[in-house]
């Protein structure tokens, strides 16, 4: 383009001429030329083909083509049709749904961690669909009375009338999301604070809050677990042991909030100096001027670092099962070695299931941060 | 001092004056950014204060409402003596307005939500009172028609205004300026200074650093020339700049006035 002679085309339209700006996005057949415009693109091309070839069509196979769809034990999932192994086993998922969204919790009982889920998909869809009214409440009741009822729900304490289920034998998805949100729940405003901690002008505060984030950013998740579940009781009176539920999601929500706390500190510096001076030339006290005006940008400027944090603190939901508790992917291990369901594609099958479980939450929350950027990008255009 | 004629002249009380300055040093590390500051600001007095960059004429008036820590001597605003009880840092910082060279607008903010937050949060007016007279007050640096918009779609002078406005809003008894209209595009400057000559007329105690001495010339009771972290010299304008004292105030001069 550079080196072609001044056309018609290219010389600068007389003023108003041009309605529209020149095509800039190319289209699909210039994209598609781009693949092969020289030979290294081509061969380029060719390649990145065969190996999305090599690669996707086993999966496509395992999960689709091969497949067993329909069955009623390990009988149908033995052996394929040439007599090798089958694709997944998909009636083994489905007869093992119920252990694997909730563990050992008694069917009978099985409403109230429905009614649990349900009320949270509420009251999520409440706090995060844009236009919906008392957004305000809907975040206030989430993070307090939710949790109560569903305590109540899962736990059925003594006073509720409930059947007590003590949480040994919850399991699976329930455990997996109960974990999860409280880790959310905690470590965001937890991580706010750490984060206001560290750059606090008061040394104590600072130092208290530096080391807490160092030690636990500097210490593996695993490690943090078992802290949590064999030594926190040593430094406890006897007798006030919480359960090791409650243990595991202490340490899974610290361990989160340090991480947390880094990524918000980051939004806090990123902000002009300006912004600070404005608030407090306006008269605004320290809280006043965090919730007002400091907060809502450093946090919009860091929501993909907060989700990110939050992706992988619902994926590292995976090793509680070092400590003893089912969450899903520990329940479908534990089942995948159940005789009635011996074959040889059950392990994998179970595997593939957990992927696309954690798969569809994780980018379920990727989509919707990158919506939320999307629409405060739009409503307050930066100067 | 002869320098210093002026304000002794008029309040040898001192106490009753809008702001009180009395031997006033602050350093950066080393580095002696304020050296020995007395100024006294009557009520309703207009100051403009000069001088080159790197001067402290910044720094000064940042000191009025604790935005900077002096490190010695005192500064008496409206009565309250800004110590490091944070009481009364609040206290000065309600009755003290404050506009910024890079009008630092809440960008998340809407022009209205700008103006409202701190009379509802601090003074603890209604939304409504609070909402009638930020509409009042854009209608005074007349921009009323951009309430509902975000920053970012406006101006640099209709930020800086907005700003103006906003700093209002809380009732200051004294207002801040700190190069208003230095980071604005020329065409804009003229637009931010009437809104500010309109601010004077209405006997606002106002402290504005700038460059502008067309507009110091035109409002300011006392103008006064900074270099290297000292009053060099102050004075009427129609003194200041017909009849500059010192050599240093002399080559300010030329050189600014030279560029015009």
């Amino acid at each position: 383009m550079t080196t072609t002679p001044s056309t018609p085309a290219n010389q600068p339209p007389a003023h108003g001429a041009l309605a529209r700006p020149p095509q800039q996005a190319p289209g699909l057949i210039q994209g598609l030329r781009s693949l092969v415009a020289t030979p290294l693109n081509a061969l380029l091309t060719v390649l990145a083909l065969a190996i999305a070839w090599f690669l996707l069509r086993p999966a496509i196979e395992f999960l689709f083509i091969d497949a067993v769809w329909s069955g009623h034990d390990r009988a149908a999932c033995l052996a394929g049709e040439a007599g090798g192994e089958t694709g997944a086993c998909w009636p083994y998922i489905a007869r093992r749904l119920g252990y694997f969204i909730y563990g050992q919790y008694p069917e009978a009982q099985r409403w109230r961690p429905n009614a649990a889920m349900a009320l949270c998909a509420l009251n999520i869809g409440w706090a995060l669909w844009p236009r919906a009214p008392f957004r305000g409440a809907a975040l206030f009741s989430f993070v307090l009375p939710f949790p109560v009822i569903a305590w109540i729900l899962l736990y059925g304490p003594g006073f509720s009338g409930l059947v007590a289920v003590p949480s040994n034998l919850w399991g699976g998805v329930l455990v997996t999301l109960v974990i999860s949100i409280v880790g959310i729940v905690v470590s965001l405003p937890l991580g706010v604070l750490l984060a206001l901690g560290r750059r606090s002008q008061m040394p104590v505060v600072c130092a208290a809050s530096t080391v807490f984030i160092e030690v636990m950013r500097g210490v593996p998740l695993l490690a943090v677990l078992f802290m949590a579940n064999r030594m926190l009781p040593l430094f406890l009176p006897p007798g006030v042991l919480p359960d090791p539920l409650v243990r595991v999601m202490v340490g899974v929500s610290l361990f989160a909030a340090a991480g947390m706390a880094e990524v918000i500190r980051g939004g806090l510096q990123a902000l002009p100096k300006g912004q600070y001076e404005a608030a407090a030339a306006l008269g605004l006290g320290y809280w006043q001027m965090m919730f007002t005006v400091i907060l809502p940008q450093a946090l919009t400027l860091v929501i993909p670092g907060i989700v990110n944090t939050f992706i992988s603190l619902f994926k590292d939901t995976t090793l509680v099962t070092v400590v003893g508790i089912f969450d899903l992917l520990t329940t479908i291990d534990v089942s995948s070695r159940d005789p009635a369901w011996a074959t040889p594609v059950t392990a994998s099958t179970g595997y593939a299931f957990a992927a696309i479980f954690y798969f569809i939450c994780c980018y379920a929350m990727s989509r919707y941060s990158a919506a939320m950027e999307r629409r405060l990008a739009a409503a307050g255009s930066r100067s | 001092m002869t320098a210093n004629e002026p304000s002794t002249r008029r309040a040898a009380s001192g106490e009753g004056d809008a702001v009180v300055m009395r031997g006033v040093s602050k350093w950066y590390g080393d580095f002696r950014v304020l050296t020995d500051i007395d100024l006294n600001v009557r009520r309703g007095e207009r100051v403009v204060i000069c001088g080159p960059s790197g001067s402290g004429k910044s720094t000064l008036i940042r000191c009025i409402n604790r935005l900077e820590e002096h490190q010695q001597g005192e500064i008496i605003v409206d009565g309250v003596e800004l110590t490091r009880d944070l009481r009364s840092i609040d206290r000065v910082r309600r009755e003290v307005g404050m506009v910024f060279q890079q009008f630092n607008l809440f960008p998340h903010l809407t022009v209205l939500e700008n103006c409202v937050l701190a009379p509802m949060r601090v003074r603890g007016a209604s939304r409504r009172a609070a909402e009638e007279q930020a509409q009042a007050l854009l209608a005074r640096v007349r921009i009323p028609e951009q309430a509902g918009k975000y920053p970012g779609q406006l101006s640099g002078g209709q930020q800086q205004r907005v700003a103006i406005a906003r700093a209002l809003c809380m009732n200051p008894r004294i207002m801040l300026f700190d190069e208003p209209t230095s980071a604005l595009d020329p065409e804009m400057v003229k637009e931010v200074l009437d809104v500010m000559v309109e601010l004077a007329g209405d006997g606002m105690t106002m402290l504005c650093v700038t460059h502008e001495m067309g507009f110091a010339r035109r409002i300011a009771d006392r103008v006064i020339f900074m270099d290297g972290g000292q009053i060099i010299e102050q004075a009427e304008p129609e003194t200041f700049f017909t009849a500059p004292k010192h050599a240093r105030t002399r080559a300010f001069l030329s050189q600014v006035l030279g560029d015009q």
